[in-house]
């Protein structure tokens, strides 16, 4: 990328690849979705406290055909892992997930038949956050986190379709 | 009201049953009366009478005594008089494969406590009306509050629902959209 200067009208160039994936990134648009707890920790990294408009993400869309991205945040249930799934696959590529907390990332302290041991059994996860809750910091970083991701990403890998 | 006097209010009215008054914690606030499995039906009706008036339905569950005790579960009953302000918890002994009458009629509220005592214990309701299960998911196998179920369930996590319809009405819906939408029929 560079700037021309000798031109009139200044002009950068750059890749359509940077562009889109620029474009992507910038705005990730999370699907309004919350299990547990963990949602409410979610909340307010969207509250003004914490502010996650300052990365582009904090347009909580209540259709998944208009989000980008999936918060797991909370247990999963296995009454619930249907519906989610279903939420999933809704959602228009490309897209990503993010498993919140240490509940849906590993079953957390509910080892117990009614929870799924980990939300990527039911969905591929890209960014994984630890804490019980994580604290708003954390989820913001794990947004970061996605955006290095998703810059670093080829246009051709990102369209994906993975069974989980 | 002792459990004492709130049997010999009910006995007369409920031939053949023997009950017994449980010793409890809060028998001053709640009672406990030991009931026969058979007359739970013909207890609680007499129950409802003048004079004692537990018309209110608190709720149903169970314990499992599993493997320590035969008949295995204590179904345990609430019942509320709101005219009275009292309390009384009847207990019931029943196994794994008896079947009890369910409260549903006398209490309309029974239904759904019992549809989860079905559901995390096992034990039938007769005559009840809509014996599913209300907390898993309806393909579930087992009930998991009994002790002889595993707590660390090892299995796959199941990622479709059921199908609400079967392929012919599915079928039958696409036709029907499709003449209704006016366009013409795949050839």
């Amino acid at each position: 990328m560079g700037l021309e200067t000798d031109y009139e009208i200044p002009v950068l160039t750059t890749s359509a690849e940077f562009m889109i994936q620029w474009a992507r990134r910038s705005a990730i648009w999370p699907v309004a979705f919350g299990l547990a707890c963990c949602a409410i920790e979610m909340m307010a990294t969207g509250a003004g406290r914490y502010d996650m408009a300052r990365f582009g993400a904090e347009v909580f869309r209540g259709s998944p055909r208009q989000a980008d991205l999936m918060i797991i945040a909370g247990r999963l249930s296995r009454k619930m892992a249907p519906a989610m799934r279903r939420i999933y696959d809704q959602m228009p590529e490309p897209k990503w997930v993010i498993s919140m907390g240490a509940c849906a990332s590993c079953g957390g302290v509910f080892d117990n038949y009614a929870i799924v041991q980990g939300a990527d059994q039911v969905v591929p996860v890209d960014v994984f956050i630890p804490g019980c809750p994580p604290r708003p910091e954390a989820l913001i970083y794990g947004i970061v986190q996605l955006q290095k991701k998703i810059a670093a990403s080829k246009l051709d890998q990102t369209p994906r379709v993975r069974i989980a | 009201m002792t459990a004492e006097e709130i049997i010999a209010a009910i006995a007369p009215a409920v031939p053949g049953a023997t009950y017994e008054a449980l010793v409890s914690a809060d028998a001053a606030v709640t009672p406990t009366i030991l009931v026969p499995r058979e007359h739970i039906l013909a207890t609680c009706q007499a129950l409802q009478r003048p004079g004692l008036e537990f018309v209110a339905f608190s709720d149903v569950t169970a314990v499992d005594f599993h493997p320590n005790r035969v008949p295995r579960f204590d179904l345990v009953y609430h019942l509320v008089s709101p005219h009275r302000r009292a309390r009384v918890r009847l207990k019931v002994r029943i196994n794994a494969q008896e079947a009890i009458d369910t409260l549903s009629p006398l209490y309309p509220g029974a239904g759904w406590p019992e549809r989860e005592v079905y559901d995390l214990f096992g034990i039938v309701f007769d005559n009840h009306t809509d014996m599913r299960r209300i907390m898993m998911p309806e393909d579930w196998e087992g009930h998991p509050l009994r002790k002889d179920y595993p707590v660390q369930l090892r299995k796959d996590a199941q990622t479709y629902m059921p199908l609400q319809v079967s392929e012919e009405e599915f079928k039958a819906n696409m036709e029907r959209d499709r003449f209704q939408r006016g366009s013409r029929k795949p050839q």
